[in-house]
């Protein structure tokens, strides 16, 4: 696909996130935002997977380690075709199949259900085990958010990916900086992740994650690693799309109300 | 035929069968693998054994991304840290998605010894039987074990089970069949229930032996499934003999006499006693010195039946 086309299509993706929010009345935008580019890259043009066909066993998988950007993944979904766009317009309401944080048991297309932060990154590093053995040609993706990485977890398991030799893994870490607190250097220094991944045994790449040829060009090399699992720290802005919720943890978690609802769509092209 | 045995050493020796007869089968372990017992299946099974290092968070969550591939997985680490320290990975990864891994945690309970208190678990049966759709199993010997053990990685879904380090007298025959969910009342009588799990069993055994000897008529029974419990058994003993003393080596809090105490106070209110680990830490010392000492013999069963018997 064109590089124009990803971007015409993580636009929708990014209306399609606020409208899920919209509607649900919370929700979490800033961080679906920043990485819907990164998601759009996946599911349009990296990944190996098949709409029709969710569970085939030689899929690439995806595991949304920071749960909370379940929106973006409803939403790159639903414009993939595994579900109708209108179907996560229940977001978050009762009965719906569309939970605050992904369930792989509702949702087709979701791998994994996370939410609790950094379990969804070990997880991977379990399917990428068992891939390693049981389809050498699959690749298993996991997105992490930067104050995710604060979370123990993520480095028992990035020490185990390492000592593995996951080659056939991808970790792509939004790195938005900022957390529900505030910036990740006033909460929690995260710096310098690169060095951090690198230190654990990671093969290491940056890219700018709003730059849609970077970004696939960025999971597109993480395949061409053949010894080393590989980190891809992506620099993003959380909520970028939408001026107003640029670099804001204020828009971590909250859902706009409808005036700055239909700002937001407007500036993405789009009627409310 | 030993009659002796540790659960761990049965589930070590029944891993080799198992790995056998189930090509996907993987066990994974936190660097424990020489006192787990799941060493022995990684020397034969190399390429389907991973050892996840000093990092049980981290074995509880790629054991549930190999199970959601397709694989068994058994994840082994001491009680303490595999169920303890893990737990909210346990029940977001692999309870919340249905995952098919089987918990086997050995050293429970008192019967660690000298490691002390750091190291002895009485709370890995009530947190793991608070997680929807956990299978939650304390087999009380080395055949018992091989037959549920055996058993669990032949049902899909998630299950806890609870081993311990030291060897302990067998109750049942080598070749013994059980079902997971169903008790088995190994001595009839009329007077009291004696409803115990794990090593207890063998107390309460003993401990109606010991009130057989003061025309008390005690009936036994092991109740190695604690989730889901088998009610029935539960509520014919309390029935049939008129009191019920759990047997436990584990705290008294959220355990075997716990969920006994519920199905009888909803279902038919009942006489109880409860012999177990009371609301206390452990410390270090013999396994039968530190029995001794937590109240967790067969006279403390006894002691407690006749409270019951003779409070009527």
């Amino acid at each position: 696909m064109e590089t124009y086309e990803l971007e015409k299509i993580a636009r929708d993706v990014r209306r399609t996130v606020l409208q899920e929010v919209h509607a649900a009345g919370s929700g979490h935008p800033g961080g679906s935002l920043s990485a819907a580019d990164i998601m759009t890259a996946l599911y349009f043009e990296v990944m190996n997977i098949d709409p029709q066909d969710p569970a085939k066993e030689d899929r690439d998988k995806f595991v949304l380690s920071k749960g909370h950007a379940a929106p973006v993944l409803y939403a790159v979904l639903a414009h993939r075709g595994f579900f109708p766009v209108e179907d996560c317009l229940t977001l978050r309401k009762i009965g719906s199949r569309f939970q605050g944080h992904p369930n792989m048991h509702k949702v087709p297309g979701v791998e994994m259900s996370t939410g609790s932060l950094g379990q969804g990154f070990s997880v991977a590093v379990g399917m990428a085990l068992a891939a390693k053995t049981d389809h050498p040609d699959s690749r298993v993706y996991a997105l992490l958010g930067d104050g995710e990485i604060q979370e123990g977890i993520i480095w028992e398991a990035a020490m185990a990916a390492a000592h593995y030799h996951l080659s056939n893994m991808t970790a792509i870490v939004d790195w938005n900086g900022l957390q529900i607190d505030g910036r990740n250097d006033d909460v929690m220094t995260v710096r310098p992740i690169d060095e951090k991944f690198k230190a654990f045994g990671w093969n290491v790449i940056l890219c700018d994650g709003h730059d849609m040829a970077a970004v696939v060009d960025a999971l597109k090399a993480s395949a061409a690693c053949k010894d080393k699992p590989t980190a891809i720290i992506a620099s993003t802005h959380k909520g970028q799309g939408v001026s107003f919720m640029t670099d804001d943890p204020g828009w971590h978690g909250k859902a706009p109300d409808d005036e700055q609802f239909a700002r937001a769509m407007e500036e993405l092209g789009g009627e409310a | 035929m030993a009659d002796k045995m540790a659960t761990r050493e049965a589930y070590g020796q029944v891993l080799l069968e198992l790995g056998e007869q189930y090509d996907n089968l993987v066990v994974m372990d936190a660097d424990l693998s020489g006192s787990t017992k799941t060493k022995d299946f990684g020397k034969k099974y190399p390429e389907r054994f991973y050892n996840m290092g000093i990092a049980e968070q981290d074995l509880m969550g790629a054991a549930a991304g190999l199970a959601l591939s397709g694989k068994i997985v058994c994840a082994s680490s001491f009680a303490m840290f595999a169920a303890g320290r893990a737990f909210e990975v346990i029940r977001n990864s692999i309870g919340y998605t249905g995952a098919n891994v089987k918990i086997c945690a050995t050293h429970a309970g008192i019967t660690v010894g000298e490691d002390g208190a750091s190291h002895q678990t009485f709370e890995d049966l009530a947190i793991m039987r608070t997680i929807p759709g956990m299978t939650v199993l304390c087999p009380s010997d080395g055949p018992s074990a091989k037959a549920l053990i055996r058993q669990a990685v032949a049902m899909d879904g998630p299950c806890y089970i609870r081993l311990g380090r030291s060897a302990v007298p067998n109750v049942y025959a080598e070749d013994e069949e059980l079902t997971i969910g169903k008790g088995v009342t190994l001595r009839e009588g009329l007077a009291v229930t004696l409803a115990a799990t794990g090593i207890m069993v063998d107390a309460a055994l003993k401990a109606a032996d010991i009130l057989a000897g003061e025309g008390i008529d005690a009936r036994v029974i092991d109740l190695h499934t604690i989730k889901p419990l088998d009610e029935d058994i539960v509520i014919k003993a309390a029935m049939e003999t008129g009191g019920i003393v759990t047997c436990e080596e584990h705290s008294v809090i959220g355990g075997l006499g716990s969920a006994v105490a519920s199905v009888l106070a909803t279902k038919c209110p009942t006489r109880m006693a409860m012999v177990g680990q009371q609301d206390t830490f452990g410390e270090s010392g013999k396994p039968a010195e530190l029995l001794e000492k937590y109240h967790l013999t067969a006279d403390d069963i006894a002691a407690a039946a006749r409270t019951i018997v003779h409070g009527r």
